[in-house]
């Protein structure tokens, strides 16, 4: 008896070939929109925003950055749980959520903190979310913002709703979610986009494309190179910015905002940035790719980027920025004296807020474990 | 029980339902209901038949065909101020949606320390007993009833259905509302007219007896209705109990009735390993293993997808047959 033979693997693309034909591709396909060069000179300098908004911009990314950079310090001493650093993606965040009013949605992923602190989510209570404590949980009741999201891409068609609830009521008010490369593979990104368009919700979707679904590099997610393209599958409209300049992240974002307050439906918005860091403060990226694979992304930095500018234009000085960066760092060392003045949990909140009213069986529960604990 | 109406009507459970969502969208503007087919059509069993007529396309509306996205999108009506009220077709089709149910859902009131909670109710008929398509007739009650934070309802009679739908309507947490499609047509009884009320969470004793005790809901209420007639003629008493909420159970009901007879038999047409049936047991046995006189028996379905073969469909769900044979094993120990 002859065995079969395994045919034989068709032959590999060498690495660099195949580079080559997904960069000419992505030219092919229409490049990323732009205001700012990463040497901080204006490309499209007619679309400048006021000075008043451009230092609004680079002062949450300053505000974001320094969290970010004390987050890493806090978590080394034992001051802060496992949270995913954003630390690079700054104008994707910032900008994006600088868009938005108090009145409108936003539904971060957990690599979101920057965004979340720029909806005006206070320091202090982020700060409590990231050391699990209930503090950090309860979001704040002048604010829309949802908890970080754990699970990839749940919170897309949920924005979707929160769109659609507000229209229903007769507000203008927007809803926007957050995504990252990753969560473009998932089912619920696809329905979502697909409810939005056939409903015409006024929500904004932001797909960040910094590069990594952990160690699994975009390329190896998914055959496609231009993820802002999805949208055309659903008929809404499809944007791809340069997601480390805030300025055209702020400026495509601000856009889709007013359409979508206008009814005239949502948008999906590509920022193609780079996790720069790791995974989480606990995971370990040289497992996973090269410094090669890094290469030419620091100098692509949003906020020195944004910074070179204001310093080109005069809107910021040395001694300003030093007055921008010295208020930032007391603000923040304020929060952290006041999450650390938030009291633990006790035992018995494992069982709160489960139902409005605890169920019989929640009750029962209840007493058994005060019963444990206390004995 | 409560009644704000002395008046009734006679109908089936598909028009008791439909008047309870008619009058949820009369009562209050924040009430939408939305999945496939719900508008024009009014639902593949008519349940919201007329109610986009009445009420606009705004109120009542088709989805795109996508549970997860339906679910999801009824998520974000909920935390931005709605009601929403989203019809799945068939139970066996919640599936998709399982992430947003169990990773959101369930889970929102207490990842949010009550800033946001979902006042939402999905419904779906489920179960057995009219020779539905493969996937059409699963009872994945247990799975809903085994995730913190959501209501699971089922109820067995017209009257029931509008009452508990209204109160699960009316409910600050998610409540999942499991129609029996057996029952949609095949019973009609008096329902209350206006806004009538069955509260979540108490249990209805359908027939009373000392001998045994038979925990049951939606469409097993009247297999085991019928078991117990039987039983009668042959001089055993059967208490029927049907639970109407899984999720909060009446204990209390359950064990009492425990109490006085000794003996339970639970039926569910759900498969065996680890389903709801399985729950009241467990609890019997831990608060009142003292007053039982017999192992405690099930009938259920078995441990292997709900059959699509419509001749021997019969053998899978449980029969008023095996109720009885279940009923005589316990009073034969």
């Amino acid at each position: 008896m002859t065995r079969k033979k395994t045919p034989k693997a068709p032959p590999r693309a060498e690495p660099d070939a195949f580079e080559a034909s997904v960069a000419a591709y992505d030219d092919a396909s229409g490049s990323m929109f732009q205001i700012l060069a990463p040497d901080g000179t204006l490309t499209r300098p007619d679309l400048l925003p006021p000075a008043d908004v451009q230092l609004r911009l680079y002062r949450e990314m300053r505000r974001a950055r320094h969290f970010d950079e004390r987050g890493w310090v806090l978590y080394r001493q034992g001051r802060l749980g496992v949270f995913p650093p954003f630390g690079g993606m700054e104008a994707s965040q910032c900008g994006t959520a600088a868009a938005l009013t108090s009145d409108d949605w936003l539904f971060p992923t957990y690599r979101d903190t920057g965004a979340a602190l720029t909806l005006g989510l206070p320091i202090a209570r982020t700060l409590a979310y990231w050391r699990t404590s209930p503090h950090g949980w309860a979001m704040p009741e002048n604010l829309k913002v949802l908890p970080f999201y754990i699970p990839i891409a749940t919170q897309y068609p949920q924005a979707v709703g929160a769109a659609l609830a507000e229209q229903r009521q007769g507000t203008r008010n927007v809803a926007m979610a957050f995504i990252g490369d990753g969560g473009s593979s998932e089912g619920d990104f696809h329905e979502a986009l697909n409810f939005a368009g056939a409903l015409n919700a006024p929500c904004v979707f932001i797909l960040q494309n910094n590069g990594w679904a952990i160690s699994v590099p975009t390329r190896k997610q998914t055959k496609a190179t231009n993820l802002s393209r999805r949208a055309e599958g659903y008929g809404i409209p499809g944007v791809r910015v340069d997601g480390n300049d805030v300025l055209a992240t702020w400026h495509v974002t601000n856009e889709a905002v007013q359409r979508a307050r206008a009814g005239e439906g949502p948008t999906l918005i590509e920022t193609v940035t780079y996790r720069i860091k790791p995974h989480t403060v606990a995971d370990d990226p040289s497992r996973y790719r090269t410094e090669e694979d890094n290469a030419g992304w620091a100098e692509k930095d949003p906020v020195e980027r944004m910074r070179r500018h204001l310093m080109n234009s005069g809107l910021l000085t040395e001694q300003s920025e030093a007055e921008l960066l010295s208020e930032v760092a007391a603000e923040f060392e304020a929060a952290l004296q006041e999450a650390d003045s938030y009291p633990d949990p006790t035992p018995a909140e494992i069982l709160d807020h489960v139902f409005a009213e605890p169920t019989p069986q929640l009750r029962k529960q209840r007493a058994e474990l005060l019963a444990e604990v206390d004995a | 029980m409560t009644a704000t109406a002395s008046k009734t009507k006679t109908m089936t459970m598909v028009a008791a339902i439909n008047e309870a969502l008619d009058l949820a969208l009369a009562n209050d503007p924040a009430v939408h209901i939305f999945g496939e087919d719900v508008g024009v059509m009014g639902g593949v069993f008519r349940a919201t038949d007329g109610l986009q007529a009445k009420y606009g396309v705004d109120r009542v509306f088709d989805t795109p065909l996508a549970e997860a996205g339906i679910v999801g999108m009824g998520i974000g009506m909920g935390l931005a101020g709605l009601k929403p009220v989203a019809e799945i077709q068939f139970a066996g089709f919640l599936y998709p949606a399982l992430d947003q149910i169990l990773s959101h859902l369930g889970r929102f009131r207490h990842r949010t320390r009550s800033r946001y909670h979902l006042p939402m109710v999905i419904r779906a008929p489920y179960g057995g007993g009219v020779h539905t398509p493969e996937q059409h007739a699963d009872s994945p009650e247990a799975i809903l009833a085994h995730t913190p934070g959501v209501k699971v309802v089922i109820p067995s009679t017209p009257s029931d259905a509008k009452g508990l739908l209204l109160s699960a309507i009316n409910d600050p947490d998610p409540v999942f509302f499991f129609e029996a499609i057996k029952l949609y047509r095949s019973v009609k009884e008096e329902v209350p007219e206006g806004d009538y009320r069955v509260p979540l969470g108490k249990a209805r004793v359908v027939t009373q007896g000392d001998d045994v005790t038979v925990v049951c809901y939606g469409g097993m209420v009247e297999v085991a209705q019928k078991a117990a007639e039987a039983a009668r003629t042959a001089g055993i008493g059967v208490e029927v109990i049907d639970l109407r909420t899984l999720v909060p159970m009446d204990t209390e009901t359950v064990l009492q009735s425990v109490e006085k007879t000794g003996r339970v038999v639970i039926v569910t047409e759900a498969p065996r390993t680890a389903g709801f049936h399985s729950e009241i047991s467990a609890t019997i046995a831990e608060e009142a293993i003292e007053f039982l006189r017999a192992p405690i028996v099930r009938v259920t379905g078995f441990d292997a997808p709900y059959p699509p073969f419509t001749a021997i469909e019969d053998v899978y769900r449980p029969n008023p047959l095996r109720v009885a044979k279940a009923i005589r094993k316990v009073m034969a120990y």
